[in-house]
């Protein structure tokens, strides 16, 4: 099953440095083929949202949702079930500062 | 009355619907689809046992039914043939030894009990496929309309196939949590059949299923202590069921209880239960709230300092406020109101919306012969207890007080 990942927090940098984490934990989940791609995103003041209503574009600065939750970065899963993605997941070094959340790719049968 | 026919449909359901479901839901893999089977194979059973005379094994014959039922259905949506043939593939059960039908039921009842599913659908889930309760009963149950329930229902079994949530008892790394959270639901349910507001007949079904849920996860994990000693906690606990309630419902304090109305046979089985898991070695919080449930059970030679003692044991395992309000009421039967106090009110921040905090509190007032503040203790329980039962006790008290 496909999973995407979402890498959540609240927009500000923890205190420890964990660039260094994270590359091992990529490094690792490419060498058992599980992460087929994935990146970390701009800060939301980069974000810009178009909305396209009668017609016309709407175009914003800013994250479709405002919340205190922002998605920092993306990875897509190729897993067994849900309990190897979740054990994925949790060993991202940022599950230990914000969380992490796993939504399951719509897989379209036959396509 | 009921004819034999009809007897053995409904033993049916109540031994077989669980282990039906299992299987079945193990081979089409979509929990709607198998839920619908089950549930046709059970009704197909009454005119055609009519009419063919009840199967020597009816579990077997259940089960071949939904799956025939499933395969018809899959053949006509049209879903691929592997998957088909996977299901037809399935043995047919007169020529066959009963192995050839292994129970499932640890992997369902894993699976319900996954910690991607909310708790409240965790407990549902479990009660509906394992038991075979109708979602109108289980809505009848916590209190909730029946199309909130079914819905709860299908939204979990939905969550299971899309999120990829796995059929199966979880590997050995990841056992032990996952047997905690199986474990949790089970008591969760137990207790709902002890001590929710709905009333006493519904509850006392909801906390049957669940010690017979107990009883089977034992007999699938037998050399686990916890599972064992859950059980224990159930039984012992179950009874004092007839003696909580007086003859026009009002509530019973344990000191207060008729003890020739608790069951011996349970208190007996309980205790060997207890003993079995102990010896074992390995204790948790269920073996000690049995062992606890068990020093209750001695009655009027109830060792309050040996209560006390596992608290603290239990708190080293389980360091909760209201196990200490626990541990606080049994240092109330051993040194006195006024040691017990100052334990409770070091609680008020992590308790002060529970009943119980305010209502033991009241209490411990009341023995200290401190009337007015007893009273607005007493009168804030009153405002936070849950069921009518409680609150007529707690009303009563407060009348005592004047």
């Amino acid at each position: 099953m496909r999973y995407v990942m979402f890498v959540c927090g609240d927009g500000t940098e923890p205190e420890v440095d964990l660039q260094a984490a994270t590359e091992a934990w990529v490094a690792e989940m490419d060498g058992r083929g599980i992460r087929k791609t994935g990146d970390r995103l701009r800060p939301v003041a980069d974000a810009t949202t178009v909305r396209v209503r009668g017609g016309e574009p709407l175009v914003t600065d800013g994250p479709f949702a405002e919340g205190t939750e922002v998605i920092g970065g993306f990875d897509l899963l190729e897993c067994a079930d849900l309990d190897e993605a979740l054990e994925v997941a949790g060993k991202h070094p940022w599950a230990a500062y914000g969380g992490v959340e796993l939504r399951p790719v719509w897989e379209w049968l036959g396509a | 009355m009921r004819d034999a026919v009809e007897e053995a449909v409904a033993a049916a359901f109540r031994d077989e619907w669980g282990q039906v479901f299992a299987t079945v839901v193990g081979l089409v893999d979509d929990w709607e689809l198998a839920e619908d089977c089950v549930a046709d194979a059970f009704a197909a059973a009454l005119p055609a046992w009519r009419r063919d005379g009840v199967p020597r094994r009816p579990g077997a014959w259940l089960t071949v039914a939904a799956r025939n039922r499933a395969r018809d259905r899959l053949r006509r949506a049209g879903v691929e043939q592997r998957k088909l043939a996977e299901v037809a593939s399935m043995p047919d059960p007169e020529p066959l030894p009963p192995t050839e039908f292994p129970d499932h039921r640890l992997e369902l009842i894993f699976t319900c009990c996954h910690p991607a599913l909310r708790p409240e659908a965790r407990v549902a889930l479990t009660l509906r496929t394992l038991t075979g309760m109708t979602t109108a009963e289980i809505a009848r149950a916590f209190l909730v309309s029946e199309p909130t329930m079914a819905q709860r229902l299908v939204r979990a079994q939905r969550k299971i196939r899309n999120a990829g949530i796995p059929y199966r008892v979880p590997p050995a790394h990841l056992l032990p949590e996952r047997t905690a959270g199986v474990l949790a639901v089970l008591y969760l349910l137990y207790r709902e059949g002890y001590a929710s507001s709905t009333d006493e007949l519904v509850r006392a079904e909801v906390s049957g299923e669940a010690i017979r849920l107990a009883r089977a996860l034992v007999a699938l994990m037998p050399d686990e202590p916890e599972a064992v000693g859950l059980l224990a906690l159930m039984l012992l606990q179950e009874a004092r069921r007839a003696a909580r309630l007086d003859a026009g419902g009002e509530l019973v304090l344990l000191a207060d209880q008729d003890r020739a109305l608790w069951d011996d046979s349970l208190i007996a089985e309980g205790t060997t239960l207890l003993e079995r898991a102990l010896r074992r070695g390995r204790v948790g919080p269920y073996q000690l709230q049995a062992a606890i449930a068990a020093e209750h059970d001695r009655g009027p030679d109830t060792d309050w300092r040996e209560i006390v003692r596992l608290y603290d044991e239990l708190l080293r395992v389980l360091p909760s406020p209201v196990v200490r309000l626990h541990r606080a009421v049994a240092v109330a039967a051993v040194d006195g109101p006024a040691v017990a106090l100052p334990l409770v009110e070091e609680l008020a921040a992590a308790l002060d919306r529970h009943h119980l905090w305010h209502a033991t509190r009241a209490d411990l007032l009341r023995r200290l012969d401190r009337g007015a503040e007893a009273r607005s203790a007493y009168a804030a329980a009153l405002d936070l207890a849950p069921s009518a039962a409680e609150r007529r006790f707690l009303g009563r008290r407060l009348a005592c007080l004047g």
